[in-house]
């Protein structure tokens, strides 16, 4: 199901833990998705020194959130918010489709860990957009994905999803 | 690596007497049950003899029997069926909201062409209350649908209650009992039941071939229209080797029940009594004695069922989970919200299913490799000593 470098990461995950006192800390998902991470970061001179991850999810969210800080580490603020979905499925070298939506969620929770440090940098508070029912929607029913559509319009129709 | 399977929910290996019983009928004995001449006529006489080895295993009569390809089968068959039959008389179905998907998505189907549905609701172990089912008969009733024992649970559920409400109100009563048959015991007669469905491959016959029990009297249309095979309830050539395989494990199932049951009742226990007492924050889902032999249901709370699985997976230990990520839909067990257990908690579901071949060892195993795998996920969750506990159910 899971490419080698998934489960490679999946395994022996990079950067696991918190950071005491860390300059940005970024949450995204509910635990009634399946799939929750959690990001802290520590910048120097605009460039993220330290990124650590606790993910509470499947193989594949593990896998995602480890392979972000690897990704994020040693970029800039501006390179890392470039971090997409698609780079972390690449990088991994592939992801089951049903997974692309749910547990992909690695570089949202970063990109949340800079919005939280450029706020406090600003002097504000940061408030974390609220994860919706969205964020665990039936992916198979994504339309994004033209190759899936013929099967959704028959199981989520006839299923209500 | 030492393979240890409690997945066998999933799939059961088809015993060797069985193999060696449907393998004539690949070959030598190829008749079609339909012809005339003696090919088929030895056919003919082995579908006969699986019909009545199926139908000893329920204590039914053999002309009761109708071969189906799966359980799926025999569950669509029993509800379409009968809804169809009994058009003139009534429009409302009552069920319960654990049902499998096989009972569950054939009723979404009906009642998108207009039939009624109650769906009744479980209190904390999974258990129907049978004077739901009473206060939920109108006049317009034309069946009611309970299973008999969750797979996913573990909870069997009162169904001669169930069966005998539903007589008083000679309205037909179907179960579900593939977790069941062959299983436990079941008895169509003392369980006041008129549709019963059963499949092979949950007692060591091949997967492909289910059954319905159709008690005599019971108004069903069938479901494929074509030949008069199968009474004229069920057309098709006949799956000829599955339905000898079918009867084979009928025969084994009801001969080692009771010693099948004798020796997977301590490996349960101890699974439901060690597997919370080696991990703290661990439930036990469903019912405590009203329960399968084979199933154990615990919720690990604080991590998610998948990554176990994997690293269970990578240890030889094989089972499942009704974590949203491990389903196709991503959607948290229906079963398990039905319930009233937090969706949340439900992700860190664990289903251990027993068959006859596991061990004291394997027990064992799962009591020695869970722990630490757990302590390592729990280490990397950020829900881990921050959410106060999460209630399971009950």
């Amino acid at each position: 199901m899971y490419s080698e470098i998934v489960m490679d990461h999946f395994k022996n995950p990079r950067n696991v833990g918190e950071i005491p006192n860390a300059d940005g800390i970024g949450e995204v998902g509910n635990p009634a998705c399946g799939d929750i991470m959690t990001f802290y970061i520590k910048v120097k001179d605009n460039i993220l020194e330290d990124v650590k991850f606790k993910t509470f999810g499947c193989g594949a969210a593990i896998a995602v959130s480890s392979i972000v800080t690897e990704m994020a580490i040693g970029k800039t603020l501006d390179e890392a918010m470039k971090i997409s979905h698609r780079a972390v499925i690449e990088a991994l070298n592939g992801l089951p489709k049903k997974k692309h939506h749910c547990s992909n969620l690695g570089s949202d929770a970063l990109h949340r860990a800079i919005e939280d440090y450029l706020a406090k940098q600003k002097g504000r508070a940061y408030h974390k957009p609220e994860d919706g029912p969205e964020v665990c929607n039936c992916p198979i029913c994504d339309v994004e994905d033209p190759e899936e559509a013929p099967y959704c319009a028959t199981v989520c129709d006839r299923t209500g999803t | 690596m030492r393979i240890i399977n409690l997945d066998h929910v999933a799939a059961v290996p088809v015993l060797p007497e069985v193999v060696k019983e449907m393998l004539p009928y690949f070959t030598e004995k190829y008749g079609n049950p339909s012809s005339i001449h003696s090919l088929g006529e030895e056919v003919e006489e082995a579908i006969g003899e699986a019909r009545e080895r199926v139908a000893a295993l329920i204590n039914a009569d053999p002309s009761e029997i109708v071969f189906t390809s799966c359980g799926t089968e025999s569950n669509n068959f029993a509800l379409k069926g009968t809804v169809q039959a009994n058009r003139a008389r009534g429009n409302h179905i009552i069920t319960s909201s654990i049902e499998h998907f096989s009972i569950m998505h054939a009723i979404k189907t009906l009642e998108r062409q207009g039939v009624e549905v109650t769906r009744l609701p479980v209190d904390c172990y999974g258990m129907v209350d049978p004077d739901d089912v009473e206060k939920a008969i109108t006049e317009r009733t034309v069946l009611i649908s309970v299973m008999h024992g969750n797979n996913e649970i573990g909870t069997v559920q009162p169904i001669t209650e169930i069966g005998r409400i539903a007589r008083e109100h000679h309205i037909p009563f179907h179960t579900d009992a593939v977790a069941t048959a062959g299983v436990i015991p079941v008895d169509v007669k003392a369980m006041n039941v008129d549709l019963l469905s059963l499949a092979a491959n949950q007692f060591y016959g091949p997967k492909g071939v289910g059954a319905l029990f159709v008690r005599k009297g019971v108004r069903i249309e069938p479901l494929l229209d074509g030949g008069i095979q199968e009474n004229g309830l069920r057309a098709g050539t006949e799956n000829v080797m599955a339905i000898v395989g079918m009867g084979k494990a009928a025969e084994i199932a009801a001969r080692d029940m009771q010693s099948r049951i004798d020796h997977m009742l301590p490996l349960r226990d101890r699974l439901m009594k060690e597997v919370p007492a080696a991990i703290e924050d661990v439930a036990v889902v469903g019912h405590p004695t009203e329960r399968l032999p084979n199933n154990v249901s615990v919720l690990v709370r604080y991590v998610e069922g998948e990554s176990m699985l994997l690293f269970l997976d990578m240890e030889g230990i094989k089972i499942a989970s009704g974590s949203a990520c491990i389903s196709r839909s991503l959607k948290v067990s229906h079963v398990m919200l039905a319930m009233g257990i937090d969706a949340g908690a439900a992700q860190g579901s664990l289903l251990m299913t027993l068959g006859k071949d596991n061990s004291d060892q394997d027990v064992d195993d799962v009591v020695r490799v869970l722990p630490p795998i757990v302590q390592r996920l729990r280490d990397m969750s950020p829900l881990y000593k921050r959410s106060g506990k999460v209630k399971a159910s009950c």
